[in-house]
């Protein structure tokens, strides 16, 4: 590793906003550097004379540095490492930070020495349209070859395999105006709006506050637009009903006024706390939305314009004024306006005479007389043809331009190390046009401006096409006035500072140079695609037309950067081609993200257990205590089984269901979805909403009750008990219980707003213990001594309400086993003492708990449906159901199941599966044929929905659905799962496997 | 995302709100004799149009009460919302 100090690239005159007193150390690509306290990564590598930093998407091409922030195409670098080693980040707008580790990417073996770049000499190989031409045939060779390849040669950063270690926060804000971007015209809306009372937010993406006001010699009142700019900036902060945020940026605009901006909280600090998240994202409801984004500089397309050194004008002199760094010493100012002028100008005030190359015949603006006192000749009616310098720009070519400006008349060659053009400016629509604006063609500055607004978005300054700063202040004071005056009653205004300028001529309408005689080289449209001039003609050539069209098939404008740079001039340029104007080309849509935003930032604080809450069980420190294993159920989580000593998972399940077969078990059920059903219509509703009837139940019984949709498809079951006369306790599955709720209000506030019924949810306030096997009724009979569990005393579907102890607790003598079972509900609070008190007196009587799994095991044998049948695709008839359908009655979702399809004889039904070897276990989901032999497509007769091991007669047991399931009875079938690649010979038998008459229940 | 007026508890984020599909249908009254092309028009069918449509939301995550919405499906703006027992204030 090398030690590199240098920072010979600094200016000697410009006052900036790093700190020179404070030394930050950072490596790229392994060597070490210094920069100061206030540097991005950009500024800093190129204070140290670093220029090629990667190589280009396509061709390898060596690049730099061509903006100072978000435009930036080229700089894109992989930051840390390790888990934290993050890919694709800007280099301009990485703030420098002790320790900072950065290094090229999209290269290899080295940025200097890069294999990929034999696609630069073999480029006549890569047109536009290269993937779609060349990866097309044959398709077997995708995934082996094409997609291969395509993925290594494209392959830009490296994304880390660790989990992300740092903290992400979401935060949700409101404000009357949300003012975006701190430059003249946001900084003048966001005081007159504060000023006038409304709670304003204004949103900045650098570090600093200014925008063009940091980079440019004007005057605001007495003050110089820097001073100014801070000024404001104060004073808002100062104010209780405004948020001034820094490195915050807005990239996003969605419907109502929604806008997303992403904050970087802690990436420029040396430490931060463990709770400190590292970014937040803000989702920012606001009443009205200023877009003051200001525009970005357009580059010029020349000859080998992408080497590195070749830079906008602009950010060569934000590099100079606000890092105090050299893009270079030798500079060529390339133009086709007077904005440039400037960058030239803060050369010359560090003792740097640049040439300048203007494509206009003239200009007498302020700043060009300016550089013209000072003695230095410009070249008007030039361009630049070619470059030359394989890693940094070394000379590039000058030619004079004919009268029509379409070809070189003479041509010399002249040294550089640095060329900064500008090609006039760019507005920054994305946001009012990812609000819906219909942008317009303005012909003055030849770009898009915002124009006929759909949501409640007011462009304002250069985001509006407004260029100059009395235009741009006005325009905000004025906006930030009125649009706060919505909100408050104060109509207090303030006052538009008088500024000064130096006025511009106008710029001219050339964007591309001519080729110099005999060559052809690359001109750059979109550097990060990779698009130049020639892939553009070509696609038109080919006979595309439409924008969208071309972007697509040359990539134009495709990266991550979204044309920020190219869409102007890739428009003006098939514009120029087609002979039309470019409005009537139109314009590619802008989508969100503006610039890139971290997966973290998206994702937030909803990682790992809190991705989604999780619900316990007043049971679960029990469970967790005595070895269970647990399950997800939805949000639930719940024991699955309770493993002993060395037991596998079946060891487990077995031991735990023949248990309940013979003894007694208990399971934990507090998850099942309670609904607390209250009011005189109440057994109307029921009797609505059930295909049973429900208008006799007794007070004091419990009865199962099936649900359809209005489809006919079974919905949800469950038992509810009639508590009083207008008074229901309904239970519902685990998995349904919001949906059923949901169901339940909506027939009653939508449908039937006449029935005079209250429902409320009421899972968490109960817990349930089931109680099941031949002892149950002992065990209970010691809890509770004084309440008559006898056949007489609480018979099969009572329920008694009693106390344990001085609790209250209610007995339902109901069955999920299909054994003599019970289950007790105490309130939440009491479940846990309920637990232990039913392992404690039940301990001499062999009490096992048993999970979810020995529940299915023991439902399953019995042939009760669950989950698995009640998929949303069967109606009653299927599942076995059609027992519980009243002909005599209406009910949700009757109508449909006399419909031609649910009435036919050979429809779908439920059938229990034994392997004929007794031994092999069905896999869930099997298909099951007559013969698997037969020619494909073999015909399907049904589904494994459910499968368990038999512990009562131990062997394998299934429930399928199949067609005509009853005259399958008594037949041999063949599971058959191709995932698996098995093919097992079933029996097919009755689904009720075990006590088929239901007599346990009863006893 | 949306921001819409819960008529019971005013302006939320759509992230609370459950939607409830066409607000003009009518359910059968119950045992009425009904065809099985009007029941399937009722069960399966609805209209998809471009513009106003009149539509039911359920604040799921606050007061749970179903509610009317008139939105455009085009541009996303909601002209009014009401009460189930309400007419639009248009
Ligand atoms: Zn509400």
């Amino acid at each position: 590793m090398r030690i590199l100090m240098s920072n010979q690239y600094r200016t000697s005159n410009s006052k900036g906003l790093v700190n020179k007193e404070k030394i930050i150390n950072f490596t790229f690509n392994g060597d070490s550097y210094q920069g100061y306290e206030g540097d991005t990564l950009a500024s800093a590598l190129i204070a140290n004379g670093i220029h090629l930093v990667g190589r280009s998407f396509k061709y390898h091409r060596p690049r730099g540095f061509l903006g100072a922030g978000v435009e930036e195409p080229n700089a894109m670098v992989q930051l840390h490492e390790g888990d934290r080693s993050e890919p694709n980040i800007m280099a301009t707008e990485v703030e420098l930070v002790e320790g900072l580790k950065a290094k090229s990417q999209n290269c290899w073996p080295s940025v200097k020495f890069d294999i990929g770049e034999i696609n630069n000499i073999l480029n006549r190989f890569f047109p536009a349209g290269f993937y779609y031409k060349t990866f097309m045939w044959p398709k077997s060779f995708w995934f082996k070859v094409y997609e291969p390849f395509i993925r290594k040669a494209a392959g830009m950063g490296v994304a880390p395999l660790s989990p992300d270690p740092d903290r992400y926060e979401h935060n949700y804000e409101h404000c009357d105006v949300l003012v975006v971007g701190s430059g003249p015209s946001g900084l003048s809306s966001a005081l007159a709006a504060a000023k006038n009372g409304a709670r304003v937010i204004l949103a900045e993406d650098k570090a600093h506050f200014g925008g063009s006001l940091l980079n440019d010699d004007v005057t605001i009142g007495n003050m110089s637009g820097r001073e100014w700019a801070s000024d404001v900036i104060s004073q808002l902060k100062n104010m209780p009903n405004v948020v001034v945020k820094s490195r915050s940026q807005v990239f996003g605009y969605y419907d109502h006024n929604m806008t997303v901006m992403f904050e970087r909280v802690s990436d420029h600090l040396e430490n931060s706390s463990k709770y400190t998240p590292r970014q937040r994202l803000h989702y920012i409801r606001a009443g009205e939305v200023i877009v003051s984004t200001g525009s970005i500089e357009r580059p010029i397309s020349f000859g080998n314009n992408d080497r590195p050194g070749i830079f906008l004008a602009s950010a060569a002199r934000e590099y100079m004024k606000v890092y105090e760094t050299l893009v270079g010493k030798k500079p060529i100012i390339f133009t086709n306006n007077d904005s440039a002028y400037a960058t030239a100008l803060e050369f010359i005030k560090n003792d740097i005479k640049p040439i300048i190359v203007d494509t206009r015949d003239n200009s007498d603006g302020q700043l060009v007389k300016e550089v013209q006192e000072q003695g230095i000749n410009i070249r008007f009616n030039s361009g630049i043809a070619n470059t030359k310098g394989h890693l940094k720009i070394k000379s590039a070519t000058i030619g004079t331009l004919d009268n029509q400006k379409e070809n070189f008349i003479s041509l010399a060659e002249v040294d550089c190390d640095c060329i900064c053009m500008s090609g006039g400016w760019t507005p920054t629509v994305h946001l009012s046009s990812q609000a819906g604006n219909k942008l317009k063609f303005n012909e003055d500055i030849d770009a898009f401006v915002p124009d006929k607004k759909r949501q409640k978005e007011t462009a304002v300054g250069s985001a509006n096409g407004a260029f100059t700063l009395n235009q741009s202040l006005a325009e905000g004071f004025q906006v930030g006035f009125e649009l706060s005056n919505k909100f408050t009653s104060n109509d207090i205004k303030t006052d538009t500072p008088i500024s000064n300028e130096p006025d511009q001529k106008p710029h001219e309408k050339l964007w591309c140079m001519p080729l110099p005689n005999g060559q052809k080289p690359k001109r750059f449209i979109d550097f990060q695609n990779d698009v130049a001039v020639s892939d553009v003609e070509l696609a038109l050539r080919e006979g595309f037309r439409s924008i969208e069209h071309v972007k697509r098939y040359t990539t134009l404008g495709m990266a991550g950067d979204q044309g920020k740079t190219s869409n102007l001039n890739g428009l003006q340029y098939v514009s120029n081609i087609e002979k039309k104007i470019v409005p009537e080309v139109g314009h590619t849509t802008f989508r969100p993200p503006y610039t890139p935003v971290t997966i973290g930032t998206i994702v937030g604080r909803e990682v790992g257990n809190h991705y989604l809450p999780t619900r316990k069980s007043p049971v679960h420190t029990w469970h967790e205590e005595n070895n269970a294993v647990f399950v997800a159920a939805g949000l639930w989580v719940r024991p699955r089984y309770y493993p002993r000593g060395t037991e596998t998972m079946n060891d487990a399940v077995n031991r735990e269901a023949a248990n309940v077969r013979k003894n007694v078990g208990i399971c934990d059920v507090t998850t099942l979805g309670k609904i607390d059903i209250k009011g005189p219509d109440a057994p109307e509703f029921l009797n609505r909403v059930y295909t049973n009837a429900w208008l006799k139940l007794p007070v004091g019984k419990a009865r199962y009750g099936v649900m359809l949709r209005e489809d006919g498809m079974v919905f949800d079951d469950g038992t509810t008990s009639r508590l009083s006369e207008n008074h229901f306790h309904m239970t519902t599955t685990t998995a349904q219980a919001a949906n059923v709720l949901s169901h339940l209000e909506y027939y009653l506030q939508v449908v039937w707003p006449d029935l005079d019924v209250n429902v409320l949810s009421t899972t968490e306030q109960w817990a349930g213990v089931a109680v099941a096997g031949p002892k149950s009724r002992e065990l209970l009979s010691k809890l509770f001594p004084d309440v008559d569990l006898s056949n007489e005393g609480l018979p099969f579907m009572g329920l008694v309400d009693t106390k344990l102890g001085d609790i209250p607790a209610r007995i339902y003598r109901i069955s999920f086993s299909g054994e003599l079972a019970f289950e007790v509900n105490v309130e939440s609070n009491y479940g846990l003492h309920l637990w232990k008190k039913i392992m404690d007196v039940g301990s001499e009587l062999g009490v096992q708990p048993y999970g979810t799994e020995a529940l299915s095991t023991l439902r399953i044998e019995m042939g009760h449906v669950a989950g698995p049948e009640l998929d949303g695709r069967n109606i009653p008839y299927d599942v076995g159901l059609n027992g519980m359908v009243s002909q005599k009655k209406d009910f949700i979702g009757k109508r449909s199941l006399s419909k031609e399809a649910f009435v036919s004889e050979d429809r779908q039904t439920i059938v229990g599966l034994v392997p004929v070897d007794k031994k092999s276990k069905i896999p869930e989901g099997s298909h099951l044929v007559a013969d698997d032999k037969a020619p494909t497509p073999i015909p399907k007769l049904g589904h494994v929905s459910s499968s368990c091991w038999s512990v009562e007669y131990n062997n394998p047991f299934s429930i399928a659905i199949i067609k005509d399931g009853k005259k399958q009875i008594g037949k041999q079938l063949i599971a058959v799962s191709p995932l698996k690649d098995i093919s097992i010979p079933v029996e097919v038998v009755s689904s009720h496997y075990v006590d088929p008459k239901g007599e346990r229940v009863r006893s | 995302m949306l921001e819409i007026k819960c008529p019971y508890c005013g302006k939320r984020s759509q992230n609370e709100f459950s939607y409830g599909g066409d607000g003009t249908i009518k359910r059968p009254a119950l045992g009425e004799e009904i065809s099985t092309k009007d029941w399937d028009d009722f069960v399966y069918f609805r209209d998809n149009p471009r513009g106003k449509h009149t539509e039911l939301w359920q604040h799921v995550s606050g007061c749970r009460q179903w509610f009317k919405a008139s939105r455009d499906t085009a541009t996303h703006e909601i002209f009014s919302t009401c009460k189930m027992n309400e007419d639009f204030n248009e």
